[in-house]
């Protein structure tokens, strides 16, 4: 057993080991063995990583790396304790920039330390091309999946609109890219030099912006998961050009489990794959004012509320956005205990889209200790509602909307939808009677058995909570 | 605008088409209101509340009639129509598809009409529909009026003095009158059955606390305009089959079918009648129109000779008079809103709107009258046939195509890997299996668990430091930094990464 045949046995055993850290994610019992799994395989692949290094570089290079890590390790754990759950998204959005621009990174040291050297020796002279390919490949992707990730952290944490920009022809935009960037590799591989290397940076940056900041907000988390997909693509690129098994395995790993997720959550909105991550979507909602008359709408009180929970048997509550902007989900949490001690039937009704991320519902109904046996997905609760007395529509809009089902000419026309306005009484938590993302209005709100309450969510909550 | 609320000349009409509630509504819409003196006296709404909602009271002179807009819950009299300036709105219950000398009096006159109970029965207009919130109380004042005459208990009890039956009480036609019946006699305690010949009402029926009686099977009936039809031969053969059943056994029966524009169908036969026991009560609810029990009179309460009352009130809902004259008050209020978009007292007839079309009678003088037929989503099944095909689901590709497109998917791979050097080709490999892993890998995953995936995914995308590790110590020193950065970067995600999914799944508890 040589050192090097040793760190490639210990490379089969983390890529084994991130395979398990996926599969135990995909339930609750195995979910913490899982991220065991993650972190003995990182673990073992830094171990082997470090072990190999030191054997070739000099000391002040050791020291770099270890600061270098010390350092990394110290932001990272510093800002996952600090992360309130509700900033979620924005902390997986900038951790995924992080990978990205990591990739962009290594594939300019690739082409520093192999083209740009005319001695090298790394690369067998018939292979510099497809070395050369690989750089830019890799550092395409990262590129792209920098500045989209820097694009969905700036529109998640609302330090830019989260509109989607329209860019007139922006899907001849992105294509122009491509081509153009097919046309770089091309002439890279041919000869390669800096300036083609800056060039194809440069694009793959203006794509990557461009892509996410012509996506609308209520696409973030299928945004998230796709750049989730790239920054593993990015690693498997890298992989390719280090020659790197573990590298490949584990961006393969990523990318494809990212982009299928990605794809169950278009499925969720009943969108198309690609319009979503081509961008652009849900423009014609935002189109023109709609004018039509839906009626009138009603309003409740607090106390009412209170009244209407007191004398309910059953009780589905459908948290959206609009709960983590609120910051309601501790409120919430408390209101379902309390009408659980007084033997109401308390259910959450989740859909897949809602919130910025995927899951991000269940991970702010977690961290306030609602048990997770009672948080249910659209699919599991969405017969129930005829026999609800009483739905909690707290900061959802889209996701509830009936238009959804009724009104074949409505933009969200065919997402599947919380079948909420099936329930004897639908309670709707709104700070007023604004559209929600898609820009849409809500016929639900006009509906004669919904009771609209004005007012920031977890205020109102909290109003209930002392009425009853 | 002004509007005028006269008072209600019908005999025994206790409603108002207006209340102070109201008033301050229509007065907030930008409307000045005149109210004749008296005229909410028998629902109990004194003078002075309107004149303190804001509305001028006058006297029994013409001023409410000569209003710009007069709002009345009957139809008016000849004279009162003489009254009428020209020009004006009257709105009101004014049942043009019954009374077409009515609509050709109104015609005869520069006026519009506008009908309230003509509203069409679709979700936007549900605020405005008077027939519902008239029928929701006729039916509660149904099952009072049959609990005043019903010389028993409805509910069960066991007393010191012996055991008291609940009382059996049979619902026939659940709309929105024998809904509120239903709810009414089981919130008292009664043993509630219901019948209709819409099957899809069951969940209705139950979800007030009744049991659902179905006709035995045979062609089943949904109404395409939210409205009961009237039935086949066959099918009120077995209809009454089943009535000649549940009748006797019931002690009370409420009545509430009724078609549009059609006479009461006649369900409940002498015979039926004679065979309940003596003391039982009936509510016809259809009096008014025909009747649906034999030998039931219109506002009478008629005594069988075997001990049966059948009582045949057409003003049920105006024995709640206060709480009907709010509702049909609340539902003239609704309209005017729609009818004064802009909120600034002028009321604007817009003929593109169904809702508005539907209760248009007559138009400046110009009988418009009946409208073009407005289809709504009240009956489930044939809208959803009728639905326009369904954006929602693509078929699956044919299976010669997913051939093809495997086919092709796999030519492509195989040329560009028989193309390149040896060296790529086991990272190929790696690289396809682990693609194909990676995507059955989450195919399961609980969708609770969708955000600490992507966190842990995240940090083994972290993985990435691997790459800078080796390219660190290289002799150039701006690889080196250049890696050293890519390092620092990388482990922020790795140990930020795990450490926010621990931090997540620590905290999802059963």
């Amino acid at each position: 057993m040589t050192a090097t045949t040793a760190a490639s046995a210990a490379y089969i055993v983390a890529g084994l080991l991130f395979v398990l850290a996926l599969a135990g994610l995909s339930k609750h019992e195995t979910a913490k063995a899982g991220n065991g799994f993650g972190i003995a395989g990182m673990a073992i692949a830094l171990a082997a990583t470090i072990g190999l290094a030191t054997r070739s570089i000099s000391a002040l290079g050791i020291t770099l790396l270890v600061a270098a890590m010390v350092v990394g390790a110290a932001i990272g754990l510093w800002r996952a304790r600090r992360v309130e759950m509700t900033g979620m998204p924005e902390l997986i959005a900038v951790l995924h920039s992080f990978v990205g621009l990591a990739a962009v990174l290594v594939g300019w040291n690739g082409y520093l330390s192999v083209e740009a050297q005319a001695d090298q020796a790394e690369v067998p002279g018939n292979l510099l091309g497809i070395h050369s390919g690989e750089v830019v490949i890799g550092v395409f992707i990262g590129a792209v999946t920098f500045t989209g990730s820097i694009v969905a952290f700036l529109k998640l944490s609302g330090r830019i609109k989260s509109n989607p920009l329209m860019l007139p022809a922006h899907n001849a935009l992105n294509l122009g890219a491509l081509v153009a960037f097919a046309v770089l590799t091309v002439f890279f591989v041919i000869d390669p030099n800096l300036g083609l290397l800056i060039a194809v940076t440069a694009l793959a940056l203006a794509l990557g912006w461009h892509l996410v900041a012509s996506i609308g907000g209520g696409d973030m988390p299928v945004v998230v998961s796709m750049l989730n997909s790239y920054s593993g693509w990015a690693a498997a690129a890298s992989g390719f050009l280090l020659g790197n098994d573990l590298l490949i395995i584990t961006g393969a790993l990523v990318g494809s489990s990212g982009a299928y997720l990605s794809y169950i959550m278009c499925t969720a909105m009943n969108r198309s794959f690609i319009s979503v991550i081509a961008g652009g979507f849900g423009n014609e909602g935002s189109a023109g004012g709609d004018d039509r008359d839906y009626g009138e709408h009603t309003e409740i009180s607090a106390a009412d509320t209170a009244e209407l929970l007191r004398d309910a048997s059953s009780v589905i509550i459908t948290p959206g956005y609009g709960m983590a902007v609120a910051q309601a989900q501790g409120a919430v949490a408390e209101l379902t205990r309390k009408l659980r001690e007084k033997d109401v039937d308390v259910r959450f009704g989740i859909h897949p889209v809602a919130g910025r991320l995927p899951g991000h519902m269940n991970v702010l109904l977690a961290e306030a200790k609602v048990p997770y046996d009672i948080v249910l997905e659209m699919d599991e609760i969405n017969d129930d509602f005829a026999e609800t007395d009483v739905v909690l529509v707290i900061g959802a809009n889209d996701t509830v909307n009936p238009a959804a089902t009724e009104d074949p000419s409505s933009p969200i026309a065919g997402m599947p939808v919380l079948k909420v306005w099936e329930a004897e009484r639908v309670v709707v938590f709104k700070r007023s009677m604004n559209t929600g993302y898609a820009g849409v209005q809500n016929p639900l709100f006009f509906r004669d058995n919904s009771r609209m309450l004005f007012g920031d969510a977890r205020e109102r909550v909290e109003d209930i909570l002392r009425e009853l | 605008m002004r509007i005028g609320v006269p008072r209600e000349t019908k005999p025994r009409e206790t409603r108002v088409a207006a209340t102070p509630a109201t008033v301050i509504k229509l007065v907030a819409l930008g409307y000045e209101v005149v109210v004749e003196s008296g005229a909410g006296e028998a629902s109990s709404f004194p003078d002075e509340a309107y004149a303190e909602a804001g509305a001028t009271v006058t006297g029994p002179a013409d001023e409410a009639w000569q209003a710009d807009v007069v709002l009345r819950v009957n139809a008016p009299s000849d004279q009162e129509l003489a009254r009428l300036r020209d020009g004006a709105t009257l709105i009101g219950l004014l049942s043009p598809a019954l009374n077409p000398d009515l609509v050709d009096k109104l015609a005869a006159r520069p006026i519009t009409a506008l009908a309230m109970d003509a509203v069409p029965r679709i979700s936007r207009a549900q605020s405005m529909d008077v027939l519902s919130s008239m029928a929701n109380i006729a039916g509660y004042r149904a099952v009072i009026e049959a609990a005043h005459t019903f010389g028993r208990f409805f509910t069960g009890q066991v007393t010191a003095a012996g055991k008291v039956p609940p009382a059996k009480v049979l619902v026939v036609g659940a709309g929105v009158a024998g809904l509120a019946a239903i709810g009414a006699a089981s919130s008292l305690g009664a043993i509630v059955r219901a019948t209709d010949v819409r099957p899809e009402v069951a969940e209705q029926v139950r979800s007030l606390g009744g049991e659902y009686v179905a006709v035995p099977a045979g062609e089943q009936e949904v109404s395409s305009d939210g409205y009961a039809r009237e039935m086949g031969e066959d099918f009120n053969r077995r209809a009454a089959i089943m009535y000649a059943e549940q009748v006797p056994d019931a002690d009370i029966v409420v009545t509430t079918a009724l078609i549009p524009g059609r006479p009461a169908p006649r369900l409940i036969t002498e015979e039926m009648v004679a065979a309940m026991k003596p003391g039982s009560v009936i509510v016809d609810m259809a009096a008014g129109m025909g009747g649906n029990v034999a030998g039931s009179v219109a506002d009478e309460l008629v005594v069988t000779p075997g001990g049966v009352s059948i009582i045949g009130y057409t003003d049920l809902a105006g024995r709640l008079p206060a709480q009907a004259s709010q509702l049909y008050g609340q539902n003239l209020v609704s309209l005017l809103t729609l009818l004064t978009p802009e909120k600034d007292g002028r009321l604007v007839l817009d003929l593109e709107d169904v809702v508005q079309r539907g209760i248009t009678v007559v138009r400046d003088g110009e009988k418009t009258w009946p409208p073009p037929p407005v289809q709504v989503s009240a009956a489930p099944a044939p809208a959803a046939a009728a639905k326009v095909e369904p954006p929602a689901k693509k078929a699956p590709p044919p299976p010669s195509r997913r051939f093809a497109l495997v086919g092709v998917g796999a030519a492509l791979l195989f040329l560009l890997a028989a193309f390149s050097p040896n060296a790529l080709i086991g990272h190929f490999t790696v690289f396809a299996l682990a693609v194909v892993v990676g995507f059955y890998v989450i195919g399961h995953v609980h969708h609770a668990l969708h955000t600490p995936l992507m966190s842990v995914t995240n940090a083994i995308s972290g993985i990435i430091v691997v790459g800078a590790l080796v390219q660190t110590g290289h002799h150039e020193a701006v690889v080196t930094v250049l890696a050293t950065v890519a390092i620092l970067l990388a482990s922020i995600n790795v140990f930020g990464g795990f450490a926010v999914t621990r931090r997540m799944l620590g905290m999802f508890t059963r």
